[in-house]
Parts: structure tokens; sequence; C-alpha cells
């Protein structure tokens, strides 16, 4: 493939395993869960009997504290699509707790850029 | 789960949070996006995939294949918390047109763009700009320059038809307050758009 360097390979047998994880769903619209939206596991929970070796590897990272949907991803060596559909099913099932990325009303985002530029000119200025 | 085993404790986001928020940092393959990204983050900067199906014969020259490859692109990316209450995370997103999932992906949510331009290849940087534009991202250009060969603003904006208000800062990537000043100035930009 003409995919130049590193930031994009080809798919070898990878792809089998995630279907195998998925269970061959199609994997969730990013609608939903954004790269950026923190996520952790709700108190007293119990972890579903059953459940895959993968979602078991989420259920002990989440129940540190809140991590962004890629850092889960990257940490658990996960496709994001695949670490989506997890976190779906958990969150669908009552065990994750979301701390939302903000709407995107304008009077929002510019709260949130505002609070975003005061943090960082305090850290460099 | 190969991984679990060797999983160093990650680095939990403060309890304090209430908000996330996403910037990408955007460039041309080389360009210098992880190294800018490592250079900020409070966490060594980590590596995801996202994959990719998708009709791209008309754009890949490969002969004898179905019109639908399956392409992993790797994204790393950078964390920084800013006060109490905001999280960043710096999204570093390959300038390839053809990763359309991928940029739908990341423009998704995000505060705004910051297109790094390496000034000896300026016509790399033409279809990131494009890309972030088709996407309706607000941006700036930081100029990754770590050479002493100075390149002026005025040739820059020319070379890259730049708007007369997208703002153009200098820094290198590697040195932490030069990219901070960079992500400033992107952020006071983003600011005065929303205004």
């Amino acid at each position: 493939m003409s995919v130049p360097g590193e930031e994009a390979a080809p798919v070898s047998s990878e792809l089998v395993r995630s279907y195998v994880i998925t269970g061959g769903r199609r994997l969730p619209s990013a609608d939903d869960l954004s790269l950026h939206m923190l996520v952790t596991l709700a108190p007293d929970r119990e972890l579903p009997l059953g459940a895959s070796p993968e979602v078991r590897a989420i259920w002990e990272l989440c129940a540190g504290g809140y991590l962004a949907v890629a850092e889960v991803a990257a940490h658990l060596g996960l496709p994001v699509g695949v670490a989506r559909l997890l976190l779906t099913d958990l969150t669908e099932q009552g065990h994750l707790l979301r701390r939302s990325a903000p709407p995107p009303a304008k009077s929002e985002s510019r709260l949130v850029i505002e609070k975003v530029l005061h943090g960082l000119q305090s850290l460099y200025a | 789960m190969d991984s679990k085993a060797s999983m160093p404790k990650p680095s939990y986001v403060s309890g304090s949070v209430t908000t996330a928020a996403k910037i990408l940092v955007v460039g041309h393959f080389a360009v210098g996006k992880t190294t800018y990204i490592g250079s900020l983050s409070e966490i060594p900067p980590l590596r995801t995939e996202e994959r990719m199906t998708q009709a791209s014969a008309h754009v890949d020259d490969l002969a004898g294949a179905p019109d639908k490859v399956t392409t992993t692109v790797a994204l790393d990316f950078g964390r920084l918390t800013l006060g109490d209450e905001v999280v960043l995370y710096l999204f570093g997103t390959p300038g390839q047109q053809r990763f359309v999932q991928l940029w739908e992906d990341m423009a998704r949510g995000a505060l705004g763009a910051l297109i790094l331009v390496d000034p000896a290849r300026l016509a790399d940087s033409f279809p990131v700009i494009e890309l972030v534009e088709k996407y309706g991202l607000e941006y700036s250009i930081a100029v990754n320059s770590f050479t002493d060969v100075l390149y002026e603003e005025a040739e820059i904006r020319e070379a890259l038809d730049l708007l007369p208000d997208t703002p153009v800062s200098y820094c290198d990537a590697r040195d932490r307050a030069s990219s901070a000043r960079s992500l400033i100035t992107l952020v006071k930009h983003l600011l005065v758009r929303t205004a």
C-alpha cells in the first residue's frame, strides 16, 4: 500500500481479533462517545458474569478514576472503535459514569475556551 | 490482552475536572506533531488506532486489490490539566485527505486546530489547510522552525494564502514554553472567533 511512514499501516490478522471481541457487531458511531469524553466505573457495580477479557480489562482500568475514551483504548491496546463499542455496552448497562464533553452551544464553548486560555496562561506566563 | 500484565498504572484525570476539551494538532507527515504534543503533555504521549474501511482505489495505487481497503491510522495524543476544572487533550491528526471517517471523528467537538508547518516544505501543508477548512475548524499556523534560518512571516502568509486574521506563530516543537506560546496564540484566536 502506498501509505507513508508510521502513521498508517495495512491491517492483517488484527482485524479478525477485533471482529471476535465485538461479536461481529457494527462499531457505534462516534456521536455518542467522543475520543475525549471522560469515563469511569460507577460505584458499587459488579462485573457482569461471563465478561470477556477485554471487558474485564476495561473494568479494572476504569475502576481507578476518570480517563478519556482514547486513553482507555490506548492503555488496553484496543482500536478506538472497539473500545468505544465495549464502553457503550458498559454505559448502557449502567456500569460507567461519564463526565461529558460540553454541549456544542456557542456560549458553552466560549466558556471552555476562556478556561483553557486562562489555564494555559497561568501555567506558562 | 497481552499488554495487560505489563500495563503501568495510568495517570487518572483529577477528580475535580468537570470539562474535557480537545484541540487538534494537524500537519503533514513528519512535521513534528508527536514531538509537539510530547513537549506539552503531562503524561507520556499515548498512541491509539482508528481503523477504517473505505473505498479508496481512486486514491491509492492498488492494482488488483478490491476497491475497499482497511487502513489503520495511528493517533498520538497527550493531556494537559488546566486549573482544577479543565483537561485539554491534544490529538495529533494526520493531514491525509483520504481519512474521511477519521476526520469526522476528530473534528467533532474540537475547539480548533493548530496546523504545524515546516517552512522548508510549505507546499506539503496545502492539503492539510484545505482539510481543516473543509471541516469548518478554526485554526492558527505554528511554524515549526528549530533552525536559525529565518522565514519571513509575510512569505509564509503568501505561500500558504492565509487570511489576514489567521495567526502565525513560530515554535520549536521540542521546547515546552515555545510550544505553549503557539497554543496560547491559537486559543486567543478561538476566543475572538467565538465572540
